[in-house]
């Protein structure tokens, strides 16, 4: 359960403060596929980076869970990212100079796995992306939607309580964003929650809640399903 | 198991991991330019240090091996000679940590050639003047192996009353430099006749072998028969000017100093070790050339760290966003850090694991085969195993250093303007 109390987030820029996120409350309960949506420049991609832990927010709360995040020193909050979130990045984000194996095994092996039982788990998370074929080639070797698909593995394997994607399938081809989507409501579908950012409002309609912002103000929450 | 160590433990193989793929996978002429550049900054600190170094331990080598040898008694201040000379020697011999014993009778005098042409009363007369050193050949030579530094000629035996060995320094032909307030003999060489004239005696000598052991010792002397010095001075009681002492493999010099003085003989002569009678000025120069090289040395040391420094944070600054990406799914700032310092210090181990080779493998048996001929030594490389280990640990101590600040640099940035490269 993820819970966001008034949050604002204001950037400072030569031109002044800007107000990317105003005021927003809204809970997201565990295992909801949570879609947030929004013009270019709205705050959808800023909220998920609060959401995430990867930035910290002007003003407000962020609970997960029950525990306060907010105010979570660096370390802490690197190391609650590790046990409990998972990312899936828009560029992928992959280490080049790791096999995609060595990639998903990355944060296992930071876990303090030993590294027999990390790569195991590691071929677990290809396999069930599709990929386990593909598990010694580096990035370079891959095709957009395989990186994406590495990506995701790597964000499943710790098996967190959430995974973040932010706009997961704006680099992909269709083929590709289909896959992409569908290995999302798989694991939806076994109870991850998910939460991912995207501009395209056919994809959004695949989630089971849609907030879409603008201006940094939420306009509309609509569940899609039920 | 501690929170923290297992904190640190789990930081060390996440580092180890990520150092390890990164220097498999990227460029192997960039990874062979960098442990190049270590390599030669290895040898910086060793070899240049060695050489300088070593040039002064030539010439400390030279001191010790052929003329004060272990231990080295000499006269007190104000005796010309070492009283009951027969009694230390009879001792010497008696202590089973002595190898071998020279007593040597020192007078200064002079020696001239041509005198047999010289005309006229006003004629500038061809002479040199040295120290006189009375020796017995068989004795120096176990002591000092005086025979080895011949050049020309050949050396003492027994029977050799009317001869001499001339040190190089006392004859034109071999010395290119005429020093102040001496000047060498002109048109004398070996198998010639020249007057050697010791207080008020002179007596006709033949040049049997020229000296040249690059020490004054050596080059300055006129090396003679004991028992004809001693005749010539009216030194009929044995007590030497000076007695040099090698002592027994595994013997240790200063034990067998104290086994000296334990006798009270301190009493009749001045008792050193080899590095107590080193000249003053060769302390000196070695003392200088020490700190000379630890300066170079420094200043290498500092070319390398700042050289890592720049090569790990190009590295760190183009991974910016993949050290980001590692912070953001979860990667503690410990790790990266680690990888990091892995990293340089896997440059630092191939440098200096080639360097070792080149310095042992190649320079040292070179300088060893063939060291350097400077006027006052020959120049060897000193790095002995110890040495070198030492200057290995500064360097990979400095290249880690070097590794971990700019890593910690990036590390510290925030994450998602890492991620996203604001």
């Amino acid at each position: 359960m993820i819970e966001v109390k008034k949050l604002s987030k204001v950037f400072k820029t030569p031109a002044g403060d800007f107000a990317a996120l105003k005021n927003l409350s809204f809970s997201v309960p565990s295992g909801q596929f949570l879609a947030i949506v929004g013009r270019s420049g709205s705050g959808k991609s800023t909220l998920l980076y609060q959401m995430s832990l990867l930035d910290r927010p002007t003003e407000g709360s962020i609970l997960i869970d029950k525990n306060e995040t907010t105010g979570m020193p660096s370390d802490e909050r690197t190391l609650f990212r590790l046990n409990n979130l998972g990312y899936v990045f828009q560029d992928y984000a992959l280490i080049p100079t790791l096999t995609a194996l060595e990639n998903v095994a990355v944060p296992l092996i930071m876990k303090g796995l030993k590294m027999k039982t990390a790569f195991a788990m590691a071929e677990e998370a290809l396999e069930s992306v599709g990929l386990l074929d593909k598990a010694e080639n580096v990035p370079a070797k891959l095709s957009g939607g395989q990186q994406q698909r590495v990506s995701i593995a790597r964000g499943i394997v710790t098996k967190p309580k959430i995974l973040f994607a932010d706009e997961p399938t704006a680099n992909l081809d269709l083929e590709s964003s289909e896959q992409v989507l569908e290995v999302f409501e798989k694991l939806n579908g076994a109870g991850l929650t998910i939460i991912m950012v995207t501009h395209e409002e056919e994809y959004s309609r695949r989630a089971d809640r849609v907030i879409t912002l603008s201006d940094g103000n939420i306009i509309e929450d609509r569940k899609t399903k039920g | 198991m501690n929170k923290f160590f297992y904190k640190i433990l789990v930081s060390l193989n996440m580092g180890f991991f990520l150092a390890l793929r990164d220097i498999r996978r990227s460029n192997i002429w960039t990874t062979v330019l960098i442990s190049f550049v270590m390599t030669l900054t290895f040898l910086n600190l060793v070899v240049v240090r060695g050489v300088l170094v070593g040039l002064t331990q030539g010439s400390v080598d030279a001191n010790k091996f052929r003329y004060s040898s272990n231990i080295f008694l000499t006269e007190l201040r104000d005796k010309d000679y070492i009283e009951d000379s027969t009694q230390i020697v009879k001792y010497l011999e008696s202590l089973p940590q002595v190898d071998s014993i020279s007593a040597r009778y020192l007078s200064s005098g002079k020696i001239e050639s041509g005198y047999k042409t010289k005309i006229g009363p006003n004629d500038i007369p061809n002479f040199a003047v040295g120290q006189v050193a009375g020796i017995d050949p068989d004795k120096e030579n176990a002591v000092t192996g005086l025979s080895q530094y011949v050049i020309n000629g050949q050396y003492l035996n027994d029977t050799d009353d009317d001869k001499v060995l001339v040190g190089s320094s006392l004859l034109f032909k071999y010395t290119a430099v005429e020093q102040a307030g001496s000047s060498p003999l002109k048109d004398a060489d070996v198998g010639d006749k020249i007057r050697l004239t010791v207080g008020n005696k002179t007596i006709e000598v033949t040049i049997k072998g020229v000296l040249k052991g690059k020490i004054s010792s050596i080059d300055n002397r006129i090396i003679m028969m004991d028992r004809q010095l001693r005749q010539m001075i009216g030194r009929s009681d044995l007590n030497a000017s000076e007695i040099s002492i090698k002592i027994a493999p595994g013997s240790d010099e200063d034990y067998v100093k104290s086994l000296i003085l334990n006798q009270g003989f301190d009493r009749f002569a001045v008792i050193q070790t080899s590095t107590e009678a080193l000249p003053k000025f060769v302390k000196d120069i070695a003392t200088t050339f020490s700190l000379l090289g630890d300066l170079i040395g420094s200043i290498g040391l500092a070319v390398a760290t700042i050289t890592i420094f720049i090569v790990i944070f190009v590295n760190a600054i183009t991974r910016r966003k993949y050290i980001g990406i590692l912070k953001g799914i979860g990667i503690n700032a410990t790790a990266i850090e680690i990888s990091y310092v892995f990293q340089a210090l896997f440059y630092a181990i191939t440098g200096i694991g080639v360097g070792m080779l080149i310095v042992f493998l190649l320079i040292k048996p070179y300088f060893d085969a063939n060291p350097i001929n400077f006027p006052f030594s020959d120049g060897i490389l000193v790095a002995s195993m110890k040495d070198v280990l030492q200057r290995a640990a500064l360097l990979m101590a400095s290249t880690a250093i070097a590794g971990y600040l700019p890593a910690r640099i990036i590390v510290k940035q925030n994450t998602l303007d890492a991620i996203l490269g604001r």
